[in-house]
């Protein structure tokens, strides 16, 4: 590329480039901040605007001469290679994101030293949507297959503790694997009527779908408690409970160890169960994504006919990425309901479900990296901007057009490591972004 | 050598009301090259497909190695050595070469991957060089050798292949043609489907001509590339 001819410094361009920038900002900002209403008449306010335009001129001048700069073109040029599709990594490519595991650990091992119970809260939130975008990940990212109804599975994780606990005592233990079972299930159900379906007609039925889920919770009274919500209970620790008192005379978890009550132990304990959960499933996932399954649902995504032609079996492929995908968003469900405490079907609208999508479709169809950093930004940074919480619909429209632009396929590049030939056999120029 | 290794008897396909295939009866040997020529829509494609179920045959019979295949699964026949590479190649854009090989060991498992894709950069050199090359941006011929090495991925004694002159230079098509003479001679069973009627029949044991979803002529190569009714359909009548 054009980065080994060293170019000079072109500041013609630069200046030309600045003064359209200038241009366009008095355009723009002109009329806004230039003219100020004042009763039935108006205010020029000309040095705002020659302020703002002067900002925009020096601004878009030296970014222009950064950009020339060695440092400048090799920016350009990530932007420009993202256009290409899938990255792959040389086989025996060790990522320069490896330490980040280790880090992540730690900072988890870590926060819950020093954070508040309403910071653990984000964060238990931000795992939360991890789990359901690594979920939607295999479904989409991998096996290609648009669902927009997958905010279905995860109700019925969080509906199937409220109503596993109401209606037949059982714990969050019982439930948690029950619940992936379930939604797995409900996810292989769904799976079979939309087998031959691609595209857009694939799209319109899982939203349907999870309407209908989120209909029928809102609208069984007796069994749910439609709008009004259905109480959920907490974990227990081998049998304790975190309650100020322990139901049934039994001996809650603080009088047991012989420590002051504190309410915040039981957002702890969440935390770190979530946690190793979150662990357990980035761990099943990529050694799936090695395996022929994980494979075949990416050779499915490719190039269906292909798949046939090599008698793959696309009717289990598909199932098992719903059923997997599914089963993933239960689990995320019932931690969501233990959390709140409680379950209403205001949480799973189809809003939900676009914001799971918006997790993938940031982070990068495909990427587990860019889908955890996706879900934190996306749900932590609302809580933590709170007095932007309103804006957040519009921060996201703001995101998708900013990525659409300049990394049209997510923030961290698809990047498959190989297959496995010989160590060693092959070298690689391109380095990873 | 006489023993056939698939026999095809009175299939009848359909898509929807329209019959595809008509009746057609044929049979491949062990070791043989047999290639079936006939124009654009005569249902050549059908009948590849319909080998692996999919199309499944409303009525008739698919023999493979003395075993009625006719109801199998398509995994069942991918994974007992039929492979087939498929009309307009259908590679997988996104992945580099050695990926797309790797994948075509699906049906069997990729305990022999390493040593069956090395045998596959001797057979075509060029796929070496570009082993980590993502597909979708090789050249057409590429592609073409790069789907005939992922079906021979899965170590098939029969192998399909529809149409792997398709939009290639002659060039081209004279260096695939010699692979594939080259893997005839190894004794591997091809079955050849191909509107580039002169090539297939220099290289064929035997062949079948299809219209219309039936089966009109055949006989050894070299009686059909001299034979009046295929010179003036196939051949450019000259
Ligand atoms: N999926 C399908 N649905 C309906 N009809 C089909 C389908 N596939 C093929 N056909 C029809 O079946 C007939 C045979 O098609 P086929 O693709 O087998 O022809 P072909 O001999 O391979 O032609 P070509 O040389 O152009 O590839 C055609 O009339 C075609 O329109
Ligand atoms: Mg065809």
């Amino acid at each position: 590329m054009s980065s080994t001819t060293p170019k000079k410094i072109d500041v013609k361009k630069s200046l030309v480039e600045a003064i359209l920038a200038g241009l366009i900002a008095l355009i723009v900002f002109g009329p806004i901040v230039g003219v100020v209403l004042e009763g039935y008449s108006f205010n020029l306010e000309s040095t705002r605007v020659a302020w703002i335009i002067a900002i925009v001129m020096a601004g878009r001048f030296a970014l222009s001469l950064f950009l020339q700069t060695p440092r400048g073109l090799r920016i350009l040029e990530g932007f420009e290679s993202t256009g290409s599709g899938v990255h792959v990594l040389p086989p025996d490519y060790k990522s320069r994101l490896r330490w980040i595991i280790p880090l992540m650990i730690a900072i988890a091992v870590a926060l819950p030293f020093f954070s508040n119970s309403y910071l653990l809260g984000v964060v238990i939130l931000g795992l939360i949507y991890v789990l359901l975008g690594l979920g939607l990940n295999i479904v989409v990212g991998l096996a290609g297959l648009l669902d927009l109804g997958y905010v279905a599975f995860y109700a019925i994780g969080a509906y199937g503790l409220a109503l596993g606990y109401q209606y037949l005592g059982l714990g969050f233990w019982t439930v948690l694997p029950l619940a992936a079972i379930t939604a797995g299930l409900a996810g292989c159900i769904l799976g079979f009527p939309v087998l031959r379906l691609h595209g857009d007609y694939l799209a319109i039925v899982t939203l349907g779908f999870g309407e209908i889920i989120r209909l029928i919770l809102n609208n069984w009274l007796s069994l749910t408690g439609g709008p009004n919500g259905m109480p959920a209970p907490l974990p227990t620790f081998f049998g304790l409970e975190f309650g100020k008192r322990a139901k049934d005379g039994g001996v809650p978890f603080h009088e047991f160890f012989g420590i002051a009550y504190n309410p915040d132990v039981k957002y702890y304990f969440i935390y770190a169960v979530l946690f190793l959960v979150v662990l357990a499933v980035l761990y099943i996932k990529h050694r799936l994504v090695k395996m022929p399954v994980g494979r075949a649902w990416e050779a499915l995504r490719e190039d269906e006919i292909a798949c046939r032609s090599m008698g793959l079996n696309h009717v289990l492929v598909k199932l098992s990425a719903f059923t997997i995908g599914a089963s993933t968003a239960g689990l995320a469900g019932v931690f969501f309901a233990t959390y709140q405490g409680f379950v209403n079907p205001t949480s799973f609208t189809f809003f939900e479900s676009a914001l799971i999508l918006a997790i993938v479709v940031l982070g990068g169809m495909g990427s587990t990296i860019g889908v955890v950093i996706a879900a934190f930004v996306l749900t932590v940074a609302p809580e933590l901007l709170r007095g932007f919480a309103e804006y957040r619909v519009l921060l996201f429209g703001i995101l998708m057009v900013l990525m659409m632009i300049w990394r049209p396929r997510g923030l961290i590049r698809i990047s498959r490591t190989g297959v496995t030939p010989r160590k060693g056999a092959i070298h690689y120029e391109r380095t990873a972004p | 050598m006489t023993r056939p290794i698939i026999e095809l008897k009175d299939l009848d396909v359909f898509y929807g009301p329209i019959q595809a295939l008509k009746g057609v009866s044929l049979h491949i040997n062990e070791g043989e090259t047999v290639s079936l020529i006939g124009s654009n829509g005569a249902g050549k494609s059908t009948l590849l497909m319909s080998i692996f179920g999919q199309p499944r045959a409303a009525g008739g019979q698919i023999l493979y190695q003395g075993v009625d295949i006719t109801h199998k699964s398509s995994h069942y026949i991918a994974s007992n050595g039929i492979a087939q590479s498929p009309e307009g190649r259908r590679v997988f854009p996104d992945m580099t070469v050695e990926e797309n090989l790797l994948m075509g060991t699906i049906p069997i498992g990729d305990k022999h991957a390493k040593e069956d894709m090395q045998r596959m950069f001797e057979l075509f050199p060029r796929l070496e060089e570009r082993r980590n090359q993502r597909a979708m941006t090789m050249s057409g011929g590429e592609q073409q050798m790069l789907a005939i090495a992922r079906a021979l991925m899965s170590r098939p004694k029969l192998l399909l292949l529809d149409e792997p002159s398709l939009g290639l230079a002659p060039i081209v098509v004279k260096q695939i043609f010699a692979t594939l003479r080259e893997l005839a001679k190894t004794g591997m069973t091809i079955f050849l489907v191909e509107q580039n009627a002169n090539h297939a029949l220099k290289l064929s044991d035997r062949a079948y001509v299809m219209v219309n979803g039936e089966i009109r002529l055949t006989g050894t190569g070299k009686e059909l590339l001299v034979n009046e009714e295929v010179r003036n359909a196939y051949l450019g009548g000259h």
